[in-house]
């Protein structure tokens, strides 16, 4: 009986059409250490802030923030005087006024860090047809997270002889298909941090603004962290009590 | 003490008089409901579904108090929600990773009705009820996973209610009236949301007919015989103690995703704002539903892959037939026993191919898989009903610890 039974089911699985075994490529992401790892993650404000300085100077020439407000950088450690001056770079669209003219006006801690496109045409349009994605949520919105993102700033190289490139695209090793329409970004020297003693090094500024980027998908973690330590110890310490509870309420019944 | 009644004691049973609801808790979940003295820790996740059934409507209702139902702005409100609303990410990850939890409750509830019998008779409705239950849940879950509008919700409301598709004749009807329109659009979005927030307290409803249902025969137990008065205890205070215990261990668990990896069940591309141009390569749903999707997809013809999928639910209705043992525990039941826990075993291995692209041996195991599914129900369980020899039941809690010698 049983036998028959398997042989039924051998035979209606192997009778089926089998497609192809799955060409898709596992692409292995090197992991990194990052300071918010772990139970007692934090972020380490001074390297968010050369983040920051990074995606001003370098990214923010493509890609967008659209859920930062200049006002949420004060996570970074700025102050608000800081906060003011920076959001005062920036001229940003209001209006209609009285007369029913859109204006331009200094930025405020409120706004929102402007957007470097005005739609998404017209960023296809400046970038031979390839949309730059928003970066708030991309450090969530990767398998891998922060450490594609690194891996993908870094992972640029020459393509494979056997590899045509379609025009105007990039190879990097990281990206899945390799063909990636931003140039690589990130270079030694790139940018020049204010303290002098952290190193420009393509490896340091990748991290610092993948670091940058975590926080933008991730804000709350650090009250994550701190809160769910002590809602997991006062569980323990419920669930320690409930036990010894449980176990004075059943003697009752276990002693006869 | 005083014979005399204190005012607060008046003052209640007046309130009694007309409305015993007191009575009726202590009846119903209290000292007054007498339960068998041997239910084991799997006779927890009752009350565990319960208490994340209460956890999902009480931070969906807040959720609700932030969130906009608009195609345009459903994902910037759930952004917003974790970002500058008080706690809102707090609110959020246990809502989100909350359903996770409600369904792990659910499931080993559900496993522990299939080893211990207790969808055997006099408890055949308990287990329609129960299904029911299970049925509005996984609605609830699948319109609660299109809310945030991502580009994974997006996908999987158009996959799913494609399904209906398949149905002869009317089926085009039926997915243009679930979507309201010809796309899946805002119209489906605010439906699914109307609904959403509607089918829960359908369930609690359930809960209410499945405790009702319990209480006419009373638990089931790990030995699955009928039990004497003086095998039972009163639920109140023994099982509730143990549920609370039984609660905060669960808890542990459900903290340490939601505090610590509160992504991990999700799926990044959610993390992307829905976008219609664009589908992601591998559409896949929440891990809860996984195995139904490997039924579907390991059937190469729409209609029959939708058959199959809603066929493997529906089958557990006629369960209590299907098994024609008399003995409910598997405790005493060598050969199903065994088979019991190949077929959770099968249910891994179809929750592994519905993660997986349906190609190469993913798809193979995925019809092997769909066929030992129903191979469990519809031959082995009727089949070794009859032929099992089961172990000599004990007649009663107390017997096989009264006399060892035996």
């Amino acid at each position: 009986m049983r036998k028959s039974v398997l042989t039924a089911i051998a035979a209606f699985a192997l009778a089926l059409p089998i497609s192809a075994m799955g060409a898709e490529e596992e692409i292995h992401l090197p992991k990194q250490t990052w300071s918010f790892d772990g139970v007692f993650g934090k972020y380490d404000k001074v390297q968010l802030q050369r983040g920051f300085q990074v995606y001003k100077e370098v990214c923010a020439s493509c890609h967008s923030l659209q859920y930062i407000s200049f006002r949420n950088l004060e996570a970074l450690g700025y102050s608000e005087g800081q906060i003011k001056a920076l959001a005062n770079e920036y001229d940003i669209d209001d209006g209609p006024d009285e007369a029913g003219d859109m204006f331009k006006r200094k930025g405020r801690p409120a706004d929102h860090l402007p957007k470097p496109y005005p739609n998404d045409a017209f960023a296809r349009a400046s970038n031979g047809g390839a949309l730059p994605p928003d970066l708030s949520l991309m450090a969530k919105a990767r398998e891998g997270g922060p450490d594609y993102i690194y891996n993908l700033l870094l992972g640029y190289e020459d393509a494979p002889k056997d590899m045509t490139l379609a025009d105007g695209m990039n190879y990097n090793k990281f990206f899945p298909g390799h063909q990636i329409a931003m140039p690589q970004q990130i270079t030694d020297g790139r940018v020049t941090y204010d303290d002098k003693e952290t190193p420009t090094t393509a490896a340091q500024i990748s991290k610092d603004v993948t670091a940058f980027l975590m926080w933008t998908a991730e804000p709350k973690l650090e009250i994550r962290h701190a809160t769910g330590f002590r809602v997991l110890l006062y569980t323990l310490f419920f669930t320690i009590l409930a036990y010894l509870l449980k176990r004075r309420i059943w003697s009752r019944i276990e002693k006869h | 003490m005083s014979t005399e009644k204190s005012t607060a004691r008046k003052i209640f049973e007046w309130h009694e008089q007309r409305l015993p609801i007191v009575s009726f808790i202590d009846h119903a979940v209290g000292s007054q409901y007498p339960a068998p003295r041997n239910l084991n820790y799997f006779w927890n996740f009752g009350s565990l579904a319960g208490f994340m059934l209460v956890t999902m409507i009480l931070t969906g209702v807040f959720l609700a108090m932030n969130y906009t139902p608009h195609e345009s702005m459903a994902f910037d409100s759930v952004e917003r929600i974790m970002r500058d609303v008080n706690y809102g990410w707090l609110i959020r990850y246990m809502h989100f990773n909350g359903a996770s939890f409600f369904f792990i409750a659910v499931y080993i509830h559900i496993f522990r009705g299939l080893y211990y019998g207790s969808y055997k008779a006099p408890r055949e409705v308990l287990w329609w009820i129960g299904i029911l239950i299970l049925l509005a849940m996984m609605a609830t879950a699948f319109l609660g996973y299109v809310l945030p509008w991502g580009q994974m919700s997006f996908s999987g409301a158009t996959v799913i209610t494609n399904l209906f598709s398949a149905i002869p004749v009317v089926g085009n009807t039926i997915v243009t009236l679930l979507w309201g329109g010809f796309a899946v659009a805002n119209p489906t979005l605010n439906r699914f949301f109307s609904l959403h927030y509607l089918l829960p307290f359908v369930i609690v409803g359930l809960v209410f007919l499945h405790i009702w249902a319990l209480h006419i025969p009373g638990s089931n137990n790990p030995l699955g015989i009928e039990l004497t008065a003086k095998d039972k205890i009163p639920f109140h205070p023994y099982y509730t103690v143990k549920d609370a215990f039984g609660v905060g261990v669960f808890l542990l668990f459900y903290f340490g995703i939601v505090f610590y990896a509160p992504n991990l069940l999700g799926d990044v591309t959610n993390y992307m704002k829905a976008n219609p141009l664009t589908t992601p390569p591998n559409v896949v749903p929440e891990w809860y539903f996984l195995p139904y999707y490997a039924i579907l997809r390991s059937i190469p013809n729409k209609l029959l892959g939708v058959i199959a999928m809603f066929g493997s639910l529906l089958i557990l209705f006629v369960v209590p037939w299907l098994d024609t043992s008399r003995i409910r525990s598997a405790v005493f039941r060598p050969v199903y026993k065994a088979f019991f826990w190949v077929f959770v075993v099968d249910c891994l291995v179809l929750g592994y191919c519905g993660s997986q692209h349906p190609e190469g041996l993913p798809l193979i195991l995925s019809r092997v898989g769909t066929a030992w599914y129903f191979l469990h129900f519809l031959i082995l369980m009727p089949v070794i009903g009859w032929l099992e020899t089961p172990k000599p039941l004990p007649a009663s809690i107390s017997e096989p610890v009264l006399n060892p010698a035996e």
